[in-house]
């Protein structure tokens, strides 16, 4: 089970209402329902994954995150889950917009470009980093939005979302106490629980 | 003409004749004393009755979907690519029912058939027919055939209104509903290509108000034309440009009217080749039908409320290229099953082919549906 997804789970209700956001080959809604449940969604454009979710017999949605979530009404979902695909959007802002529209809570995951790693092949190598975890070339990647722990902090301040709960984890074990002392250093990935600000 | 029926096929098949003499009250208020429809079925029935799938025909498809009927046939049935052992609809564990809907003329009770109340022909007087009575006679086939819930019910086009309907009407008959290249009510652009086909067979001289047949003749010109029109809508503008071009059948212009160019002789040869099987009355029929079906109309032109009671699970497939029926119309459909909180996946095929893709065997399309089938024939204990 991939390091997120176990640390999502416990802050998901039985039998709530999910919308999963490029839910990939649809693993976390179908532990979600095993595990919670939930009736829920996923959305998503890779063939090979929209194919990955039908054979589990996941509800999925082939639509792209780029061109909103017009067609969900307000609050008709208890949670709206985006993880590991906001560096991947056009306007992540807006699609986070969107989400907390839908939703009554949210939670988004993505790597932290703040990682020592991160800064230190930066600084060693001046160029753009690339690794295991991050594979891709600058200019032929699907990431085109990386930010760190501070950026996505400030991106929330900003727009008046609320921080319900926040965690970092690494790819091999979860909260590690330097991790929790120094997030934006340590952390690779970050795990968000947001709600708007005040009540619509 | 198969020299050899392939391994996949559902081979040699041979339709069967059902009368029903119930009388069924339709939706336009008319009652037809009793009817009869021609259906085929393809692969076993299992001990629990849990195994059959209904496959609803588009507007001038019919109850040969897969095999054939005797090895000099040309082609085999209408959607052979998906229905066979192994295939996406695979016979080896589904028990698959296809039938010539009532209102057709491929041996289903139809204005071609005799009225029994006065020995002519039903001709124009064969009462018009609606996706509703279509649901209900099949609901009266799935008693006879003694199956009390469909595994599922899949269609494409018109067929995939049937499904839907189905759904609404019966939500404790079918497990899933398979709706394939369709929409929840025709758009004034739809209908207008239908009321072009109509006028096209309706002003053909040898049309004779719809009593054509007691004539001895067939508005042979105006179905030809009929179909013309229909095939465009059929096919992708890519799809035309890459099967013909500009290319001309001699090579160079000859400044008159004749078919010069490749797309013109197609559309003659298909309005021909349809104009000498199908019905004129049937053919009006159908695209009324098409015309009629807006499940939504009796809640409010709300369709999450006329989805509400439904229980089965949903796919919906669409292609990106079907400007007949396109990918935003099957999102409607998938929109209102997420508004009332139904079961529903949705594909969106990139596909050049047009609204023709549903009938065609693409690598995408055939999985997608191959996978959900999988998933229904595992439910169903097969």
């Amino acid at each position: 089970m991939r390091s997120d997804f176990e640390s999502i789970i416990p802050w998901i209700q039985s039998e709530s209402r999910v919308l999963d956001l490029a839910c990939g080959d649809g693993k976390l809604l179908d532990t979600l329902k095993k595990q919670r449940q939930i009736s829920g969604y996923g959305l998503e454009i890779n063939p090979d994954n929209i194919a990955a979710c039908v054979k589990r017999g996941v509800n999925v949605i082939e639509q792209n995150l780029d061109k909103g979530l017009g067609n969900f009404s307000d609050n008709s979902f208890d949670t709206v889950i985006m993880t590991q695909a906001l560096q991947a959007l056009k306007y992540p802002h807006l699609v986070m917009d969107e989400m907390l529209r839908v939703g009554r809570e949210c939670i988004v995951t993505f790597p932290n470009f703040g990682h020592w790693r991160c800064r230190l092949y930066l600084a060693m190598n001046g160029k753009m980093p690339v690794s295991k975890f991050m594979p891709y070339s600058w200019y032929d990647t699907p990431n085109i939005h990386f930010c760190t722990f501070r950026d996505f902090e400030a991106l929330c301040h900003s727009r008046n979302w609320q921080v319900l709960d926040r965690l970092v984890v690494d790819q091999s074990h979860q909260g590690h106490w330097l991790t929790k002392r120094w997030p934006n250093m340590l952390g690779e990935i970050a795990i968000y629980r947001l709600t708007q600000q005040s009540p619509k | 003409m198969p020299e050899f029926i392939p391994e996949d096929s559902v081979g040699i098949v041979t339709p069967q004749h059902l009368h029903f003499s119930e009388p069924l009250e339709l939706k336009c208020g008319k009652v037809l004393p009793g009817y009869n429809l021609m259906i085929e079925t393809y692969g076993q029935l299992n001990s629990d009755h849990s195994n059959a799938v209904l496959i609803c025909h588009a507007l001038t498809g019919d109850h040969h979907a897969a095999g054939y009927h005797r090895m000099e046939d040309r082609k085999p049935g209408w959607w052979d690519v998906a229905i066979g052992p192994g295939k996406a609809i695979d016979t080896n564990r589904l028990f698959v029912v296809c039938l010539n809907n009532l209102g057709g003329c491929k041996g289903s009770s139809g204005p071609s058939d005799t009225n029994p109340v006065n020995g002519l022909p039903w001709g124009p007087e064969f009462p018009l027919i609606t996706v509703d009575d279509w649901v209900e006679t099949q609901a009266r086939l799935a008693d006879r055939l003694g199956i009390q819930q469909w595994a599922a019910v899949v269609g494409g086009s018109l067929g995939g209104m049937q499904t839907l309907q189905w759904a609404i009407t019966y939500p404790d008959r079918l497990k899933h509903a398979v709706a394939i290249a369709t929409a929840p009510k025709l758009s004034a652009q739809n209908i207008a290509f239908n009321e072009v086909a109509r006028q096209a067979i309706m002003s053909d001289e040898a049309f004779h108000d719809g009593h054509y047949q007691a004539k001895g003749t067939i508005p042979k010109k105006g179905l030809m034309l009929a179909r013309m029109v229909g095939h465009i809508t059929y096919l992708s503008d890519d799809a035309m440009r890459q099967k013909f071009g500009r290319e001309l059948r001699a090579g160079n212009l000859n400044f008159d009217f004749s078919a010069e160019f490749q797309v013109e002789s197609y559309l003659r040869y298909q309005g021909e080749n349809f104009s000498s099987r199908f019905d004129a009355n049937s053919y009006l029929l159908m695209t009324k039908a098409l015309d009629y079906f807006d499940p939504a109309a009796a809640y409010n032109d709300s369709l999450a409320a006329a989805l509400s009671s439904t229980a089965a699970k949903f796919m919906v497939m669409s292609f990106t290229t079907d400007w007949r029926f396109s990918p935003e119309r099957s999102r409607e459909i998938v929109d209102a099953l997420l508004a009332a909180g139904k079961d529903v996946s949705y594909l969106e095929i990139d596909a050049p082919q047009g609204h023709d893709a549903f009938l065609m065997d693409i690598p995408r399309y055939t999985e997608g549906l191959k996978i959900y089938m999988d998933r229904v024939a595992r439910e169903a204990g097969c």
